[in-house]
């Protein structure tokens, strides 16, 4: 990548994981395609698709930095919020709606997952797997909320207010008919977690990446 | 005024009257029998229309940027206005190395029909009657602001516009260009508007008129005619418009409850307060630079713009098919164009699939703020246009992409 912006020190993404998250959701969009990437922070994602792709993209972003950010590179991001700006587009406008380490700091994920399924032909859903044992052994012998490299913030202040697990996600996809094309657990160092039984990934996956459809 | 009008030739008066008005830009006259029409049914002939220039139009023409000034601006966005002084309205943004950087790009800034600024306004002559149009004078839109803007750009043998970039009223011709001329504007900047005006706007628009036709002076609108000015009433409109362009916060910085001059209040009516005498400041300045029926036809015009009632109602419609590139901006502490009325248009563009940046800067300067030095404001606007100019292909006169 040409492109070295700082990630913003409150970004949900830590800068070293990211990387390979993003990568991964890359190889999963075909080439020209018009993706969405709701919650594009900084715009890294769309610079990669955008380079490594010619995606045609388009962003939305909550807080101001991230949109100046972007606007500035001469991305097309909007200042938004997933849980309420989704619904003005109309439904299959994009090839790809794109939810990167967003979905665990929506309000209501669910209508969320809903909606990206409702606007783009897929869906890309990448989260922090709070299934990981580390997450589960700082829960079970420490007592206290987690706290990761890849999630710093202390309970009370982290954006993050809704967690699960990649069983819990699996759930919900479940429930909402969502078809699971491609699903990636990636270890602490970005490693694809293969021929894994799910419980298995559950434990060691720190992040996964999903790729759905209707 | 001269003293035996019938003496003076309407040509010679016609000249006179722009020329005072503006000694410093280009001027083009369209003939009586190339009629502009207009929303209202009539027409407008003669036509002429004054301009700025900044930068050099490159060898395709594709290095275009138009900039549509707000109600009270004109076309001297970037040189010294003739008549204030003072550096234009938009110096800050336009400028090489800035934002607008005219090192880069063509900058035509015309002032709008109706104004007083050297364009066809009711202060121009009436072919009809050789004098003043008064309120004889069309009631325009901003349509056909736009319509004549659009005229000009052909005139100069210019098709297609890189990017068209207004506040405030600007921002208003900036979404009507961006919704009647989908194949001439490649990208849009609309600052601090809507695409309709609201009640409340409507509402203090009626204050100001209310103000200049309860002034004697004005005459019903034939002042010029007889001599006269409604200074005070075009004065009175300038404070209370200019309360709407500020915050709350703003007023309070710059002025506290502070007394003008003096240790305690008077127990009077003279300007006890630092805010009452900076107000009574500046309907005095606006009072020498602005033609008060001019006022009262533009704010006219705000007050009929509402682009989705053209299209059945919905605004998503005029935007159909829209190839343009938008960069919508808004600030957190404007009131007159509130951030929900942007994103209006934001909402009606995204139903469209249209190519959209929408930024709410952070700013305590109220509606004012698209005037000012706001960083934040510059970054996205140099950032959008490079990245329009990229994507159009532009090749610039210093041979850079």
């Amino acid at each position: 990548m040409s492109v070295n912006i700082p990630v913003k020190p409150n970004s949900v993404r830590a800068p070293d994981t990211q990387r390979v998250d993003l990568l991964l959701i890359a190889e999963m969009v075909v080439p020209g395609s018009r993706v969405l990437d709701v919650g594009c922070g900084d715009g890294t994602l769309l610079r990669i698709l955008a380079e490594k792709q010619a995606v045609d993209g388009r962003g939305i972003e909550l807080s101001h930095a991230g949109v100046s950010s972007c606007v500035a590179q001469g991305l097309a991001v909007i200042q938004g919020n997933a849980d309420t700006d989704l619904a003005y587009y109309p439904d299959l406008a994009f090839d790809y709606a794109i939810l990167s380490q967003t979905i665990q700091a929506t309000h209501n994920p669910r209508l969320v997952l809903e909606q990206l399924l409702r606007i783009g032909k897929r869906a890309v859903v990448s989260f922090p797997n709070f299934g990981h044992w580390r997450v589960r052994t700082q829960l079970m012998f420490g007592g206290h909320m987690p706290r990761t490299d890849n999630l710093p913030e202390s309970w009370h202040d982290t954006p993050n207010i809704h967690f699960c697990t990649i069983k819990d996600f699996l759930a919900l996809c479940d429930d909402l008919g969502a078809r699971v094309e491609r699903a990636v657990a990636l270890n602490a160092y970005g490693t694809k977690l293969v021929s894994m039984p799910l419980f298995a990934q559950n434990l060691f996956g720190e992040q996964a990446v999903f790729l759905l459809s209707r | 005024m001269n003293e035996n009008p019938a003496a003076e030739s309407f040509a010679e008066k016609a000249k006179r009257l722009a020329q005072g008005a503006n000694p410093q830009s280009e001027i083009v006259h369209f003939p009586a029998d190339e009629p502009l029409p207009l929303d209202s049914g009539g027409s407008l002939a003669p036509l002429s229309i004054a301009y700025q220039t900044y930068g050099t139009l490159n060898a395709d023409k594709s290095n275009l940027l138009l900039v549509c000034h707000a109600l009270t601006g004109d076309q001297h966005a970037a040189n010294l206005n003739p008549l204030t002084g003072k550096p234009g309205w938009w110096d800050t943004m336009i400028g090489p190395g800035k934002p607008i950087d005219t090192d880069r790009y063509f900058v035509l800034c015309p002032n709008v029909i109706g104004g007083c600024m050297g364009s066809t306004g009711p202060s121009s002559i009436n072919p009809a009657t050789s004098n003043a149009y008064g309120p004889d004078f069309p009631v325009i839109t901003v349509r056909d602001m736009v319509r004549a803007q659009a005229r000009l750009l052909d005139h100069l043998g210019i098709d297609q516009i890189l990017s068209v970039i207004g506040g405030s009223m600007g921002g208003m011709q900036v979404l009507e260009w961006a919704a009647t001329y989908k194949d001439r504007v490649f990208s849009a900047v609309p600052i601090a508007c809507a695409a309709r005006h609201s009640s409340q706007n409507i509402a203090f628009h009626e204050v100001g008129r209310q103000a200049v036709m309860a002034d004697p002076d004005w005459r019903e609108g034939r002042y010029l005619d007889e001599g006269k000015s409604p200074r005070k009433g075009l004065a009175v409109a300038r404070m209370a418009a200019h309360i709407t362009y500020l915050s709350d916060a703003t007023l309070h910085d710059k002025f506290g409850c502070k007394l003008q001059d003096r240790e305690k209040v008077t127990f009077g009516f003279d300007a006890d307060f630092q805010v009452e005498s900076y107000l009574r400041h500046q309907g005095k300045a606006f009072v020498d630079r602005f033609d008060a029926n001019s006022y009262l036809y533009i704010t006219r015009a705000m007050d009929y713009f509402d682009i989705a009632a053209d299209h059945d109602g919905v605004l998503a419609k005029a935007f159909a098919g829209t190839k343009t590139r938008f960069c919508v901006v808004s600030f957190t502490s404007d009131w007159l164009f509130p951030t929900e009325e942007s994103r209006e248009v934001v909402h009606a563009l995204n139903a469209v699939a249209a190519k959209v940046s929408f930024v709410e800067v952070q700013s305590n300067k109220g509606h004012d703020a698209f005037l000012l030095h706001e960083p934040e404001l510059f970054d996205t606007i140099r950032g959008f246009l490079s990245a329009a100019a990229r994507e159009r292909g532009v090749v610039f006169a210093d041979g850079g992409a």
